[in-house]
């Protein structure tokens, strides 16, 4: 190994120091938030600059009042139901339409190739797709959170490209034992791509979980709203006066201060809880995506 | 190619095959591809209680309304300026967060920084909004800090000039270490022995850097570089329809968040249709433009 020259050394510290900091700024705001939502309302609004522990004595009041939130409960629910039934359906038809794309021996195979990849570059526009869900009857359905977006095409690329990786041996073995094309993917396709299935289920989960435009065009019932959509109206709207009844009025601009924090940690915990576990599945998938398919 | 006998004899042997697949044409025909035939009323006067066929025909008339109406010139000049400053600051970003992280020497901090940094990507819009609009507000701390070097206190997002930097600085801070994977991935693949061979003609990490690491991910820059240029028009509105207000959206306003706008809040179907249809032929034109032009220079090209 060559020795490390003086400017050498130097570089790698400033390199370190600079990685250093980059890792505060992306977590910062996260720390920032979990500190303000255990924070004693009225001295967080006394509060000035950054925050690296509560202000005042850590009190649980921003939640207990994030939780008398008539909607956030319902709202957890409806979330919830999204991303279980969404995720099944979108393993089951993205599996399908993949393992349909890497058949070479298919007709049809390029000309519905060709009509799923245009979608990918050319589409009706917003208002066309509203009236499109609307025209379904779907309009205040959860179903229109959940069918509109039951293929994602870049997704079924990715998982297209992870299927024609497999051998095809093993394909035609199982044909010649009489398998059919169900069998074939469910039984043997599926159970050798479960690497590329988690990255799948983590991307659809991750997107059903954080989405809330499509909910904003075709859901007007707040007792229907996901998360997200609850958490805009808390966030953005200001409209928190429904959690601090009770709270006497000094104190009420304070406490919906807070609320807004603990309402973000709720919503964002559990994510942020399976990141860490994740995080090389994520990864995975960007790469399997990379190689071009 | 489509013979009769052909066709006969793929659907005897692969029928199962098209059963299988046709949930997956169905959704692609009801969600995509109506969408796309629906998009003719841009060329109706629709009103939904007389459908696409009972609307009458205006021709290009919401076409001429938009090129000539005053909101024209901002909402396309609002998209370039939000987009552009997006490429030029975020494009790089990434790339160079990729080059630092290559240059750790140990393997577990560069691990610790990758972690930390993809994080931000993974939490939801709804919420990095909220915490925008909390942190620049005139008691926020970015807004506090700022005060220090004489930025008069105020709700930033109150101020046009400053939506395009918190729009794209904020994205960077999102996205920064999600989109250095792909760097990595490519960095990763460099040859080693082309590091070897340089030391022995003692050139120095700043000059392998140059002519070795950066030639090698080239290919790469250049297929990201296509996709963010095809992607000019189409700025993402989810995040400004949740950041703008009226102060702001003089600046803010963009054209997809202008369909949404005109379209589904003043409900002017047709014409926000129109809108719509231009941006998507312009995205999907730009699309094209790159990867020709890419594929003649750098023979890089996404097909």
């Amino acid at each position: 190994m060559i020795k490390k020259t003086v400017s050498r050394r130097i570089f790698e510290f400033l390199n370190t120091l600079f990685l250093v900091f980059l890792m505060i700024v992306a977590v910062y705001p996260v720390i920032h938030i979990i500190m303000a939502s255990f924070s004693d309302p009225v001295k967080f609004m006394a509060h000035t600059g950054l925050m690296f522990r509560p202000a005042g004595d850590p009190t649980l009041l921003a939640y207990q009042n994030a939780l008398k939130h008539p909607q956030i409960m319902g709202a957890y629910g409806n979330t919830l139901f999204i991303v279980v039934v969404g995720v099944a359906i979108n393993i089951v038809l993205t599996s399908i339409g993949a393992y349909f794309l890497s058949r070479k021996e298919v007709l049809f195979q390029r000309p519905i190739a060709v009509l799923i990849i245009v979608t990918m570059f050319f589409s009706g526009g917003m208002i066309p797709f509203y009236f499109t869900v609307k025209d379904l009857g779907l309009y205040n359905s959860i179903w229109s959170l959940i069918l509109p977006v039951s293929v994602n095409t870049f997704n079924l690329m990715v998982m297209k490209t992870g299927f024609s990786s497999i051998p095809d041996i093993i394909e035609e073995s199982a044909r010649l034992d009489g398998a059919g094309h169900f069998t074939i993917l469910f039984k043997f396709v599926l159970p050798l791509s479960l690497p590329i299935v988690a990255v799948m289920v983590l991307y659809y989960g991750v997107a059903h979980w954080n989405s809330w435009f499509n909910a904003l065009l075709f859901i007007n019932k707040p007792e229907k709203y996901p998360l997200q959509l609850v958490l805009r109206q808390i966030l953005l709207a200001n409209e928190t006066s429904s959690m601090t009844m009770g709270v006497d009025a000094g104190a009420e601009l304070a406490v919906s201060e807070t609320i807004k924090y603990a309402v973000i940690v709720i919503s964002t915990m559990p994510i942020l809880c399976v990141y860490p576990f994740l995080q090389k599945y994520f990864v995975k998938g960007i790469m399997v995506g990379a190689v071009k398919g | 190619m489509f013979t009769k006998q052909r066709i006969a004899s793929d659907m005897k042997r692969n029928w199962s095959l098209y059963l299988m697949v046709l949930p997956v044409l169905a959704f692609y025909i009801i969600f995509c591809y109506k969408p796309m035939y629906g998009a003719i009323i841009a060329f109706k006067d629709f009103s939904p209680g007389k459908g696409i066929w009972g609307s009458r025909w205006v021709g290009l008339e919401h076409f001429r309304t938009f090129f000539c109406g005053r909101d024209f010139i901002r909402i396309l000049t609002n998209t370039l300026r939000i987009s552009i400053a997006n490429i030029i600051f975020g494009f790089p970003a990434p790339i160079i967060l990729a080059l630092l992280i290559n240059e750790v020497t140990s393997k577990k901090f560069a691990k610790s920084v990758q972690t930390v940094t993809y994080l931000p990507h993974f939490i939801s819009l709804v919420v990095v909004c909220g915490m925008i609009k909390e942190f620049v507000s005139d008691t926020g701390f970015i807004t506090e800090f700022l005060a220090h070097f004489g930025m008069e206190k105020q709700n930033m997002l109150n101020e046009p000039d400053f939506f395009t930097p918190i729009y794209v600085i904020s994205g960077i801070w999102q996205e920064v270490g999600w989109g250095s994977i792909i760097y990595l991935a490519a960095l990763a693949g460099v040859d080693q022995q082309l590091y070897e061979a340089a030391q022995i003609d003692g050139a120095g990490r700043f000059r392998q850097t140059i002519s070795i690491t950066i030639p090698s991910i080239m290919p790469t820059i250049i297929t990201m570089f296509i996709l963010r240029l095809g992607s000019l028009m189409s700025v993402g509105y989810e995040k400004i329809i949740l950041l703008y207000n009226p102060l702001s959206s003089e600046k803010a306003e963009i054209i997809s968040s202008y369909v949404y706008n005109v379209g589904l809040v003043k409900a002017q179907y047709g014409f926000s249709t129109a809108v719509g249809l231009f941006n998507s032929v312009i995205n999907c034109v730009l699309v094209f433009a790159a990867n020709a032009a890419s594929r003649k220079l750098n023979d890089t090209s996404l097909w």
